[in-house]
């Protein structure tokens, strides 16, 4: 069976600099100048401006080539300029490919923009026969799933008042709903999760799921690699407009956390004399590692992460500990931790602690670092000497997919048991006491 | 859920690959969204109109207070003459005509300009914006035309001559001339714009200039014979007197000019379709 898409060695390439209309006067300036052999009065401001009006080209997407089966959901996934929205502009005919070719089957919507061409003097009915057919609907297919549409919307007592007195989220309820009832072959999705509260989030993932089990094909763009794990069994990635790995999603997605949050090294110094400390320690090195083996260079939420630090004792009479906090992205010390405080003969050692696995929620953590004398005087402090990235690797089937929040998240076991005779509640008769 | 749209468009591929040339121009696709056209006429009608008091009334305050100033300036003042004919009625011909060429050309020169959010979220063929506006003046033009008539039936009951003959049946193919016109040079214009940003300033006052060099407000007849060669070159003259010989009885206009401004008609057609499936490829990607 043909692919519903096939996306065939695509590129896409954007003039830099050379952009958007000159005016009349300029080019004509330009070829006065030219006809008389002069510079071109708009090139001359040097060399490198020369070369900005002569146009760069920049490569938003490169040779990028890949199928996707009908009735599938493949995740797009990449960084901020990778070029994942280029992509979607190509699916949806916005922009064409300088070479290369796509072919779809079948109708493709997106849920790029919703709300694209209401009118806000027009009302919710009138809107949703306009944007109805700016997405492509004829006025048959809009008639026929009016209602539906309505009451997805939630709107239906507003349906004769002009939008421009909807709330925010009356305007996109009733946007997502016109979206939502497309029935496009393809559909395409970016970053809607970003938007909207749980609920909306929820509805949302709903109707992709029941999308591609009425046999659709949906892209899915997100940043939220929870939710491209949880819906999705194939993903690609780009980076800098090359397709650079495709596969299944949880492959994918932990390869491309790898390249986003590369584990840093020990952070290394290397004499006691530009070493942070004070007069009896100085730090050599410090660097956390996850200790799983599983989770292969990434610090999930499940890994236990070693944290070493090799330090220097200057002095055989101070008696010192090292104290760490263990700061996260708001600022909150999530724990303190410290070694035994002890004399130690000059040297270099190393310290170690392990923070368990399935602890710490996803986020980032930097550890400040003390030095601390007979046990109570602090005498150095430092922030963020090492920080380390945790990311969420929960597979949650049907959950919330955001992240949860909380400072901690240990899975916590619960049980639950019945206390009296099950069959109390679904006796009818007893129900109508 | 049902599948209610027809299994042809289901079944559709649809393949995307690079600029595929001048002839690109899709005109089934542009039938496909024959939906579309009508319910965007249908959005300028209702909410050009919502919130205001005169409601499509405007159109007729519009046409008399320009015919009235017409009337007084050339007529009674320049006493510009008007082949024997009542001055209003003839002015009133050539504003309801010129207006909507002028008000289509004007708005569809600014499509990409109006359109820019729009074009860049979702895909429908681009010509139907401008094909929508030249059918939303339409309204406005039936409006006006309907009180040129309903004037014209009065002003026969009253006495006055009317002179209808077989050019008062060629005006629906005026009107499809001026339409042709007015979506053939604004989509140029429209195309043009991409690359010169102040060509659509050009446009306003431009069209303001070939109301003079058309004969709206004054009969060909009256120009002399060694000038009147420039003005039939303008090939929306033959129109413009046809009309009046259809409804008021003067007018110099032979039945081979209006052939060859039909002709001429469909070289502007071409070429716009041509320059707008040209730069609708690029024009997401310059503004």
């Amino acid at each position: 069976m043909a692919p519903a898409i096939a996306v065939d060695h695509v590129s896409k390439a954007y003039r830099l600099g050379l952009i958007g209309g000159r005016t009349l006067q300029e080019d004509l300036a330009s070829w006065w100048a030219r006809t008389r052999g002069r510079p071109d009065p708009l090139l001359a401001v040097g060399p490198e401006h020369h070369e900005r009006r002569i146009g760069q080209q920049f490569w938003a997407l490169d040779d990028v080539t890949f199928e996707v089966e009908e009735q599938e959901i493949l995740g797009i996934i990449g960084r901020n300029g990778a070029g994942k929205s280029t992509l979607l502009k190509i699916l949806s005919q916005i922009t064409s490919p300088t070479s290369g070719q796509v072919t779809i089957k079948g109708r493709v919507a997106s849920l790029l923009e919703v709300g694209t061409g209401f009118h806000p003097d027009l009302t919710g009915r009138e809107n949703i026969f306009l944007n109805g057919a700016i997405l492509g609907m004829t006025k048959a297919e809009i008639r026929s799933k009016f209602d539906e549409i309505a009451a997805f919307s939630e709107c239906e007592d507003f349906l004769d008042t002009p939008v421009k007195r909807y709330s925010s989220g009356m305007y996109v309820r009733l946007a997502f709903a016109i979206a939502a009832h497309l029935e496009p072959e393809v559909l395409l999705v970016d970053e809607v999760l970003a938007v909207g509260d749980a609920k909306f989030q929820k509805k949302c993932l709903g109707k992709m799921g029941e999308v591609s089990r009425h046999g659709r094909t949906v892209l899915f763009v997100s940043h939220n690699l929870v939710a491209v794990q949880s819906l999705c069994r194939r993903a690609i990635h780009l980076r800098d407009g090359r397709l650079v790995d495709q596969g299944p999603a949880t492959t994918v997605v932990s390869r491309y956390l790898r390249d986003v949050h590369p584990l840093d090294g020990p952070r290394e110094w290397s004499g006691p004399a530009d070493a942070p400390g004070d007069g009896a320690l100085r730090v050599r090195s410090v660097g956390a590692t996850p200790v799983d083996h599983r989770s292969a260079g990434l610090i999930t939420m499940k890994s236990p992460v070693r944290i070493d630090t090799e330090f220097w004792i200057l002095t055989p009479d101070a008696k010192t500990h090292i104290t760490y906090h263990l700061v996260n992205e708001h600022g909150i010390v999530v724990l303190t931790t410290g070694s035994p405080s002890e004399r130690r003969a000059p040297g270099v050692y190393r310290a170690s602690f392990v923070v368990p696995g399935s602890l710490l929620n996803s986020g980032v953590y930097s550890l400040r670092f003390m030095i601390i004398h007979d046990g109570n005087r602090r005498t150095f402090e430092q922030d963020g000497l090492a920080s380390f990235v945790v990311v969420d690797s929960a597979e949650r089937a049907d959950a919330y997919l955001g992240r949860e929040p909380g400072i901690v998240q240990p899975p916590l076991s619960w049980e639950v048991a019945a206390l009296s005779d099950v069959s109390l509640r679904t006796d009818p008769t007893n129900e109508r006491r | 859920m049902q599948r209610s749209s027809p299994p042809n468009v289901r079944a559709a591929i649809t393949i995307i690959g690079p600029y595929r040339g001048w002839f690109d121009w899709r005109l089934r696709q542009l039938w496909r969204y024959r939906d579309l056209v009508t319910l965007l006429v249908w959005r300028d009608f209702v909410s050009i109109y919502k919130q205001t008091i005169l409601g499509p009334g405007w159109h007729i305050v519009q046409t008399l207070l320009t015919t009235f100033t017409f009337t007084i300036i050339f007529a009674k003042i320049a006493g510009l003459p008007t082949d024997g004919v009542p001055p209003f009625f003839f002015y009133l011909a050539g504003t309801v005509l010129w207006s909507y060429f002028a008000s289509s050309l004007n708005s569809i020169s600014r499509t990409f300009v109006t359109n820019a959010g729009l074009f860049g979220k979702v895909y429908f063929h681009r010509l139907v914006i401008p094909v929508s506006i030249v059918i939303s003046n339409l309204v406005a033009f039936a409006i006006q035309f309907s009180m040129f008539l309903v004037l014209l039936a009065a002003h026969r009951l009253f006495g006055g001559a009317l002179h209808l003959s077989v050019w008062t049946l060629l005006t629906p193919v005026f009107l499809v001339m001026l339409a042709g016109y007015a979506l053939g040079v604004g989509i140029i214009v429209c195309a043009l714009t991409i690359r010169y940003r102040d060509l659509a300033h050009l446009v306003t006052f431009g069209v303001q200039l070939l109301m003079y060099g058309t004969p709206v407000i004054y009969p060909l007849s009256v120009v002399p014979e060694q000038y009147r060669m420039v003005l039939l070159l303008n090939p929306l003259t033959p129109v413009i007197e046809g009309f009046r010989l259809g409804f008021l009885g003067v007018g110099t206009v032979e039945p081979s000019q209006l052939a060859a401004s039909f002709g001429i008609m469909l070289l502007v057609l071409a070429v716009g379709f041509m320059l707008f499936s040209h730069v609708e490829h690029i024009f997401m990607d310059t503004v």
